[in-house]
């Protein structure tokens, strides 16, 4: 075992992984941060805090973090590039160890032109790859970035996000092994729609033996509306939404549109319990955390493995 | 060339407002290149702003001059027996020749009349684009010479982030992805390997005033 994570232990375990999301509030609103976990518990492996997101300020992903522990959850402490620079983030890093953060998700961010601070400046003082392999130092061989010493390592299971959509289509598996090669253990996918395109990604990930190397949770989103697919299809940077989804969900009774949603999204997460390279599915259930009991349900993913 | 942009006039009339004597010095390098410092620009600025202080009966005495490089000693030089007849200069160089000019005369108030933008390229005639943020490190070898630390929104060393968007970046459908413009010219040249490396963080140098002494030179002791 490489960290004290709960899901390193059920992948290791074999088991097919189930995380969940879950968005800090623009406040200090603890209560809200309770009563969306609520939901999530026992139904979902992991949840991953966001961090800032869409470059809107929120509670600190770590102090969310804490208050999923205390309610009985494993978080995912998400950090993105764009909001500190490398002291801010290993000083981060080691506070969210020390206060029982196991897991973390190195992202770059969405630029902080789509946010509430369009005009705030960029950090990206390194990038997710690089903040992978920092966390991987810090970790493995118990060194900052600078090079000195660790005074006890965070030992955390190290995670990293992967877009299959993004063009151009070959180079998206290479980039997938130089994420692998810089160290992360898990990765979560984009939101994946286009199933066609995923099963080719995942194959040569397999062929190239990445799934081997590290544990690919693929990233399922329900649609609530037929306005949120379109919405995601056209405005969405990197998200590729066919339009057989649109049509599927358009043909959907009046009033049974989300339940359309809930049903391609479990016909997915099926699918991807059979597929090989696949370890798990990371549910994205945006802004729909009360739902979540009922998608697991009907995925078939309950009860989680206890480890 | 740097590129540089003129200030408002609004603000340019408020900077020099409590001025009588001014001068406005012009800059016949980059800022004359990209129509913003030069000679014709300093005749425009001055024009104006004779015209709205006589309207605001506020009058205001004003030369202009042009020198080659206000980034050069040798070019300043011809301001010494000018500046004791004005009680401020007004500079239209970048953001260097400004602060040298104001270096040599620190008893007169020397103020910007541009806003340094960018170090770029000329894509025609009065449009200029950034290339280069001066990082101290260059890796266009590495990056079929495409810039990721200017062209990039995000300047990430190992892009493209999730948000690149069919060869647009995230930020805009009329701003191509700086990483798909990479990947595309290093794959017609066959060097895909320069970026399937890992590319470490990078050590910034531009954080503190950086000095470049050529080899053969020396910087003259201090006085
Ligand atoms: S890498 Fe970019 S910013 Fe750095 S010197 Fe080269 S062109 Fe300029
Ligand atoms: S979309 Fe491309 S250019 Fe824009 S931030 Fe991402 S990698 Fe950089």
């Amino acid at each position: 075992m490489k960290s004290e994570s709960k899901l390193e232990k059920i992948l290791e375990a074999g088991h097919f992984a189930f995380t969940g999301e879950l968005g800090p509030p623009r406040g200090a609103n603890a209560e809200h941060v309770r009563e969306k976990a609520k939901p999530l518990i026992g139904n979902v492996d992991m949840v991953n805090i966001t961090d800032n997101q869409t470059a809107m300020v929120r509670m600190a992903s770590w102090a969310a973090a804490l208050i999923a522990i205390e309610e009985g959850l494993e978080p995912n402490y998400q950090m993105v590039c764009r909001d500190r620079n490398r002291l801010a983030m290993q000083a981060d890093i080691l506070g969210a160890y020390a206060l029982g953060i196991k897991n973390m998700l190195c992202l770059s961010g969405d630029h902080q032109k789509f946010g509430d601070h369009p005009t705030a400046k960029g950090v990206f003082d390194i990038d997710s790859m690089q903040l992978v392999n920092m966390v991987k130092t810090m970790r493995d061989e118990g060194k900052f970035l600078g090079g000195a010493d660790i005074d006890i390592p965070p030992k955390l299971f190290i995670g990293a996000a992967a877009n299959p959509f993004a063009e151009p289509f070959e180079w998206r598996v290479h980039r997938l092994a130089k994420k692998v090669a810089a160290g992360a253990d898990f990765i979560q996918t984009q939101c994946v729609f286009n199933m066609k395109k995923m099963r080719e990604w995942i194959r040569r990930a397999v062929d190239m033996g990445l799934t081997e190397k590290t544990y690919i949770l693929a990233g399922v989103t329900p649609m609530k509306s037929v306005g949120m697919a379109k919405y995601m299809a056209s405005k969405v940077p990197g998200m590729d939404v066919p339009d057989e989804v649109i049509k599927r969900l358009q043909g959907a009774e009046k009033g049974k549109v989300a339940d359309m949603g809930i049903e391609i999204a479990c016909e997915q997460i099926q699918e991807f319990k059979e597929m090989k390279g696949v370890a798990g599915v990371h549910l994205m259930a945006i802004e729909w955390e009360h739902k979540v009991p009922e998608i697991a349900e009907r995925a078939k993913v309950l009860p989680r493995p206890v480890v | 060339m740097i590129v540089a942009e003129r200030k408002p006039f609004e603000e340019i009339k408020e900077l020099v407002k409590a001025y009588k004597k001014v001068l406005v010095a012009g800059c016949g390098t980059c800022v004359a290149v990209c129509l913003t410092g030069g000679e014709k620009e300093v005749d425009i600025l001055k024009t104006e702003l004779d015209m709205a202080r006589r309207m605001e009966n506020n009058p205001v005495e004003l030369r202009g001059h042009t020198i080659e490089r206000q980034c050069d000693r040798e070019y300043l030089e011809a301001f010494d027996s000018m500046v004791g007849d004005f009680d401020a200069i007004l500079s239209m160089a970048c953001g260097a020749g400004i602060q040298f000019l104001a270096e040599r005369f620190p008893q007169i108030p020397v103020l910007p009349a541009v806003n340094t933008t960018f170090i770029g390229v000329n894509q025609g005639i009065g449009w200029y684009e950034e290339r280069c943020r001066s990082c101290s490190n260059c890796v266009l070898g590495d990056t079929g010479g495409i810039c990721p630390v200017t062209m990039c929104a995000k300047g990430l060393y190992n892009g493209p982030c999730g948000g690149t968007n069919k060869g647009n970046c995230e930020i805009s459908s009329d701003q191509p992805c700086a990483w798909f413009m990479i990947y595309e010219r290093l794959e017609k040249q066959g060097r895909l390997d320069c970026i399937t490396r890992f590319t470490p963080a990078q050590n910034w140098e531009n954080q503190v005033p950086r000095t470049l002494i050529q080899p053969g030179y020396k910087k003259p002791e201090k006085q």
